[in-house]
């Protein structure tokens, strides 16, 4: 017994080798860093706001076997093309924004759809194929931006278009337009908004049913329009109104609120349990409730609240402010990435990832769902960078975008993702470690070298070498996997039947 | 008129008849805007035998099996520390060589750049070879990105190694090597001037040119040897090498070897005709460069010969050398010539890259 | 008979199929009864995949100008073109190679492209494929099918840590789980199986058909049959043989049922035969020699042949025979004690047999055997160039390319063996099967070789061809004393020109036989009805 623990601790570290090697970076270069907390943290949380849901557009992807999705610069040069034409049209504040990502939704599907097409000529070559039309498609994006823009089609502003008026300035200045637009929302406004859009689903969903004579649990879709109504009502109550006027959230209230969640969530299930246990409907399977597991969560719960009361941390917890609704947003991606697993277009895409021999025996249409699965990487992706342009509030026109693939593919890889698999968890712990070391490694580099640029090539060869090291031990595996069939005893590892 | 032109794409592939077409184009408008076709075309032959050598690492590693060498870069982090090593010594400048004649010793100089070159590549090769061995099936994705991060970890390198010559490190009391190191002392345009003539404006560089084919013909001499055709045949079905008792992997290494080597080599040329070393990511982008040079002449990723290096060379140079000038005449001051560089030399690896199709896709 | 017998789930009358002008399929009928256990027999190349796949309407068959003859589903003629109607006319099959994922849980491979799911506000919008899974019907579903051949396994457990054997039940239920099954086809299926493990099939096969879902067999194994199928159809070169009864008749019978026809010569007896084989020089002799060749097993061999003899190796495709030559060559891994004319081979030595004298001609020609890219004279020359340094000029250090002597040696080749080409400049790949197979005899001779292994001379080559290849191995058996092993599917060509053949069957030796033994003996030693070898010439 002793034994297996120790070998599955063995195991375990090794499995995470790169999240493990990547912490003690992380710790050691803060460390060497001689930077304060209060430095660090809140600069990491502007970070993991403006770069998530970038990071989190490639998952998709890499479930669906086309690896990691190079190609996301094509998305984020969508979303330049449109936040370039509506910066020219004038329009902004939230308006301003929700109407770039209208028109960068079109565009990025567009683009999409032709990766998807390319890709599935290169299957087997996505990752360096994505690369190269990175590349390629720059040559487009200066063409556009340099000549097209002003030269073909005429335009006149002087503040957006070099002075010759053919081509776009270096910068663009998002200060008067779309700065901010996304993470200034308040929260009152965002529950009152996320309410009317729930009745509004409620209504459709029983009209649908409806017209179409199914059958309507009235019962239900009437507790959940009261739901609603009652989270709604809790607003008009004088202090929670107040605590939700604001746009930003206190690190410290989402701490205390998320281990409230946590507490509440766990009593939740255990009643759900025990109400199914006394019908004798007890769930089976990987999904059943494991008392045991609860406490565990509630106590960690707990822990983490006592935590706060530590001076230290309190300090650094009441400097962050979150701004609410573009952390919903990532929160919301998340969601979206789960429930599209569970959906029959979700399960078509681990089918295609896993194999596509099997997918086409089972009548999968194999390109189709490659294609899909590139359109939503590039669109998410689009829109992961407008998040991100209206937190810096400005444009590089010409660099913006170049770095785009790289960092994002280096930091969900430093979660620990592969090739072949990711998920939601490594891309967020991917963030927090990599970006924490781009915070720390230049300070680093000035106190351990006496030069914070090394530092900065320290941390631009860590994400090509992370990069390199995965793709590396991918190819690595595949090309071993074959050797081993051959030399496989076919006689082992067969067990009778029982 | 159709069918000829269908016949032409057929026989060459669709992107190399757009290729030649838009290179004869530029010749026709830099004519039409009456400049001088002489200049440029020295610049072409300059730009061909600048860059012909690091196209020519090409040659081995595809012929060998581990397809189109993105991480060149390897071998040319060798040549960097080469003539880094031989302009901190200042050969060039050293009395006794000197004395004997200055081109002389810009020579010395430049082939102890590539000796020493040479050594460090064939170590780093020999290395790099070891890793391709084991990711047989996906080296041009590693080759990449193995080339980016030898170039990122050299950038740190470069800020730490010691080097002391006022000519390398910054002024100032800065830390690190310079950028861009200056070749003027050293070997700068050695191989350019030497045997050079002029016949009106049009300057030929003789000796690069010579140097240049020198190299094509050791690799020419090499894939007629014992060891170059069972390298060929292992590259190209390693079942039948085999079969043949070739050990596969060992022809990889030397196959590997070479081109890192030729690369070593062929970022001094390089550097001699452009005057200057560039450090830190100048080199970055340099195997995309080679890549799509030796594709435009006719290459895939699974056969290269030495002619398509020197046809696939010269038109990408060529369109090069052109484009910049006839560029401007349309709009003046652009970096149009540049956006075409993106665009034709990614788009011919893409194109490249969608025709093996399932090549190297193992399930 | 009962009035149940009389109807047939699937009729295939009279179907005939042309590759290229190459007739595969002559006529062949196939009957089966609702839930009869029907085994299709025949060896190598008889037409049965050909016939499976026009089952299945598989896009091979209908790119290739589709086939000729009816095929009825419980009476009703159909056309069935495509896979998908297949599947819809309720004709499964488990495939031999398992068609899983390992990463997925038994539900998840089971209901793969089939997925219960249920609308949502989404799906609304966008269509059936945003519906949400509903895992617990799929569960029900995929518990249901695997109690139906009695597998005891959690349904939610990935497949990728279950034992080889439960894999193919997996399949099996996947097959049932579709709705309105009536037809399985089982492709060999218990060739990766153990013994124990295939016994448990063929007690699930009994299940199933006790359900009323008829079941095609196809299998080499004469004993399975027996034990299980009752009915049976023999096909052989394209033709009909015979439906039979399993109890009325008998594994003798159908063993000669399926090699049965006369031996004609391939090769004109005016080729003197003067040798005197002596029975003391042993030119390859192999002990406990085994091969891990994918597919090609070889499992342990003890075999001698004789100086200046013609030894042929038969079996059916997958038992091991290839396995043999392979091993010795270095192509894959072997083991064992190898030894060429009395010295001891070391099999971990890459080309080690080359230096021995041993050449091979490999069974597949344009993936082993030649540089499709390279010219004819590349080709011949290129082993004799590595191995004995040949065709090379010394310049200084270097051993360069002599491209004078490498040319007039491939011309001299080209004409001794006919070579039809432009000329030797020629590449290798855009020449014909049967000079392509001449090309890479050219390059084996060339190595001059004292043993030469010959791996299915005839695959694909017209029966000119043939008889140009089989001749010149003989003459030169007869007239350089060259020790001359043929390794062929083709039982005939072995018992037209050698002199003694063993035949392999599940990768050890079954027996030693003489090409005028009964085609009885021929066909009990290739079904594996001998296993270990019962009889030794």
């Amino acid at each position: 017994m002793n034994k297996h623990t120790n070998r599955s601790a063995v195991d375990f570290l090794f499995q995470n080798k790169v999240v493990i090697i990547f912490l003690f970076l992380c710790v050691g270069a803060t460390i060497a860093s001689k930077q304060p907390l209060t430095f660090v943290i809140p600069e990491l949380f502007t970070r993991i706001a403006r770069n998530s849901f970038i990071v989190l557009s490639l998952i998709i992807p890499v479930i669906a076997g086309m690896g990691l999705n190079f190609g996301i610069v094509i998305g984020a040069m969508a979303a330049q093309i449109a936040v370039f034409l509506t910066t020219y049209w004038g329009l902004t504040g939230i308006s301003g924004f929700l109407a770039t990502m209208a028109l960068t939704t079109p565009i990025a599907v567009f683009f999409g759809f032709l990766v998807g097409k390319l890709f599935n000529y290169m299957k087997g070559n996505e990752m360096i194929g994505g690369l190269v039309l990175g590349y390629f498609a720059e040559g487009i994006y200066q063409l556009l931006f340099l000549f097209i823009f002003g030269g073909v089609i005429k335009m006149n502003n002087s503040t957006l278009m070099i002075p010759t008026g053919v081509g776009v300035k270096n910068t663009i200045d998002f200060k008067d337009t779309i700065k901010y637009a996304l993470d200034t929302v308040p929260m009152l406004t965002i529950v009152e908004v996320a309410f009317y859009l729930v009745m509004i689903g409620i209504v459709c969903s029983t009209a649908f049913k409806l017209v179409k004579k199914q059958e309507i649990n009235w019962k239900v879709t009437g507790i959940e329009a009261a739901g609603a109504a009652a989270v709604y009502g809790l607003t008009f109550i004088g202090p929670v109104e107040r605590f939700l006027s604001t746009d930003r959230l206190l690190l410290l209230s989402a701490v205390e609120l998320s281990c409230l969640v946590t507490v509440l969530w766990q009593v939740f299930q255990f009643a759900k349990w025990q109400v199914q246990k006394k019908r004798g409907r007890e769930e089976l399977g990987p999904n059943r409730f494991i008392p045991q597991k609860a406490i565990v969560y509630v106590v960690l719960a707990g822990v983490v609240y006592g935590l706060t009361y530590i001076p230290v941390l309190f300090k650094v917890l009441t400097v962050v402010k979150l701004p609410v609704m573009t952390y919903l947003c990532i929160g919301a991606l998340c969601c979206f990435n789960n429930i599209l697993m569970k959906t029959r277009l979700g399960q078509n895409m681990r089918t295609v990832g896993q194999s596509r021999t099997v997918a086409n025996a089972a009548g999968i249409d194999v390109d189709k769902t490659r294609i899909i699965a590139m359109i939503f990487s590039t669109v998410l992706a689009g829109w992961g960078q407008l998040i991100f342009l209206q937190n810096v509030g400005t444009l590089s026109t010409y660099g913006a975008h170049t770095q785009v693939g790289q960092f994002a593919i280096a930091a969900l890889l430093v979660g620990g993702a592969s090739v072949q698999k990711a998920t939601n968890k490594q891309a967020l712990l991917g963030i927090v470690l990599f970006h924490t070391l781009f915070i720390v490694s230049p300070l680093a580099g000035k106190e351990l070298f006496g030069d914070p640029v090394i530092g900065e090539y320290f941390r631009v060869f860590v994400s090509y070498g992370v990069i390199a090291m995965s793709l590396a031990m991918h190819a690595w595996k595949k090309a071993a996997k074959p050797k081993e069939e051959e030399t496989a005893d076919p006689g082992e590892g067969r067990v009778e039947m029982a | 008129m159709r069918n000829p032109f269908k016949l032409l794409v057929d026989k060459f592939g669709l992107p190399r008849v757009i290729i030649v077409t838009f290179f004869l184009f530029l010749v026709a408008a830099a004519g039409g805007f009456h400049m001088n076709l002489m200049q440029l075309l020295s610049d072409c032959l300059r730009r061909w035998g600048m860059f012909g050598i690091l196209a020519l690492a090409m040659v081995p590693a595809v012929q060998c099996g581990i397809g189109l060498n993105f991480g060149i870069s390897m071998g040319i982090v060798g040549g960097l520390l080469g003539g880094l090593i031989v302009v901190q010594f200042r050969v060039a400048e050293h009395p006794a060589l000197v004395n004997i004649h200055p081109m002389f010793a810009m020579w010395v100089a430049v082939l102890a750049a590539i000796a020493i070159g040479v050594v460090l590549a064939t170590g780093i090769g020999y290395l790099y070879g070891l890793l391709l061995n084991r990711v047989k099936g996906s080296e041009m994705t590693v080759t990449t990105y193995v080339g980016f991060s030898i170039i990122a970890f050299m950038n740190m390198m470069w800020m730490l190694l010691p080097f002391t010559d006022g000519e390398l490190i910054w002024p100032n009391a800065g830390k690190g090597l310079r950028n861009t190191i200056s070749l003027a002392a050293s070997f700068s345009n050695v191989m350019n001037n030497t045997l050079a003539f002029k016949i009106g404006s049009l300057t030929v560089p003789t000796g690069l040119l010579l140097f240049f084919f020198l190299m094509c013909f050791l690799v020419w001499l090499f894939m007629r040897s014992k060891t170059g055709m069972a390298m060929s045949a292992a590259g190209a079905n390693p079942m039948f090498a085999t079969a043949a008792g070739i050990n596969v992997n060992k022809m990889r290494l030397v196959g590997t070897i070479l081109s890192t080597v030729l690369a070593a080599v062929g970022i001094l040329v390089y550097a001699q005709g452009y005057g200057f070393m560039q450090l830190y990511n100048g080199p970055m982008m340099m195997g995309f460069t080679s890549v799509a040079a030796v594709l435009i002449g006719g290459a895939s990723p699974k056969r290269a010969k030495i002619t398509h290096v020197l046809i696939g060379t010269f038109l990408f140079q060529g369109i090069l050398a052109l484009g910049l000038p006839v560029a401007n005449q349309f709009i003046p001051e652009s970096n149009l010539s540049e956006v075409a560089r993106l665009i034709i030399s990614n788009g011919i690896i893409i194109y490249a890259l969608s025709q093996v199709k399932g090549g190297s896709g193992r399930e | 008979m009962d009035k149940a017998k009389e109807t047939y789930v699937l009729k295939m009358d009279n179907i005939a199929k042309e590759y290229y002008g190459n007739r595969v399929l002559k006529g062949v009928n196939l009957q089966i009864h609702p839930g009869e256990i029907h085994a299709l027999m025949g060896e190598n190349g008889a037409g049965k995949s050909t016939l499976m796949n026009i089952l299945f309407g598989m896009p091979v068959i209908h790119s290739t100008g589709g086939f000729e003859g009816t095929v009825e589903i419980n009476g009703e003629p159909v056309q069935i073109d495509t896979p998908l109607k297949a599947m819809e006319m309720g004709i499964g099959m488990v495939h031999q190679e398992f068609m899983l994922i390992p990463g997925f849980t038994v539900t998840e491979n089971i209901k793969v492209g089939r997925e219960i799911s249920t609308p949502n506000l989404a799906s609304r919008l966008f269509g059936r494929s945003m519906e949400t899974l509903d895992v617990k019907a799929m569960r029900q579903d995929a518990k249901k099918a695997l109690d139906t051949i009695g597998l005891q396994i959690e349904e939610y457990a990935k497949v990728a840590g279950l034992p080889v054997g439960y894999m193919q039940f997996i399949e099996i239920a996947r097959e049932l789980d579709k709705t309105g099954i009536q037809l399985l086809v089982f492709d060999e299926p218990t060739a990766v199986l153990t013994e124990s493990e295939a016994e448990r099939l063929l007690e699930a096969m009994r299940v199933i058909s006790s359900k009323g879902i008829a079941i095609i067999f196809i299998t080499h194994r004469l004993d399975e049959v027996m034990a299980v199928a009752d009915s049976m159809t023999i096909l052989r070169d394209g033709e009909y043989v015979a439906r039979k009864e399993i109890k009325d008749t008998s594994a003798v019978e159908i063993a000669e049922l399926m090699i049965g026809r006369k031996v004609e010569k391939l090769v004109d007896d005016s080729i003197p035969d003067d040798r005197t084989i002596d029975h003391k020089r042993v030119a390859v002799s192999l002990r406990n020699y085994r091969v891990d060749m994918p597919g090609e097993q070889v499992k342990g061999i003890d075999l001698d042949i004789q100086k200046g003899e013609i030894f042929g190796i038969g079996g059916l495709a997958g038992q091991g025979k290839l396995g043999i030559p392979n091993g010795i060559m270095g192509l894959y891994k072997a083991y064992g004690e190898v030894k060429i004319d009395g010295q001891a081979l070391n099999l971990n030595k890459l080309g080690d047999a080359l230096d021995h004298r041993v050449a091979f001609v490999s069974e597949d020609r344009r993936g082993v055997g030649l540089l499709l890219d390279e010219s004819i004279e590349h080709n011949i020359i290129f082993s004799a160039m590595q191995t004995n340094k040949r065709f090379l000029k010394k310049i200084a250090w270097m051993n360069l390319y002599d491209g004078g002597a490498a040319k007039s040696h491939a011309e001299e080749m080209v004409k001794t063996l006919d070579i039809r080409c432009t000329g030797i400049k020629q590449a290798a790949g855009a020449l014909s099967g049967g000079n392509q197979q001449k090309v890479c005899l050219a390059r084996a001779l060339t190595l001059e070789p004292d043993v030469l292994f010959v791996s299915e001379p005839t695959r694909g080559i017209d029966i000119g061809a043939k008889k140009l290849v089989l001749e010149y191995l003989t003459k030169l058996n007869r007239e350089q004393g060259m020790t001359v092993i043929i390794v062929s599917s083709e039982l005939m060509e072995l018992r037209s020109v050698s002199d003694r053949i063993a035949i392999i069957s599940d990768g050890k030796l079954a027996c030693i036989l003489k090409p005028d033994d009964s085609d009885a003996d021929f066909g009990l030693a290739m079904s594996g009805a001998w296993k270990g070898g019962k009889k030794n010439a």
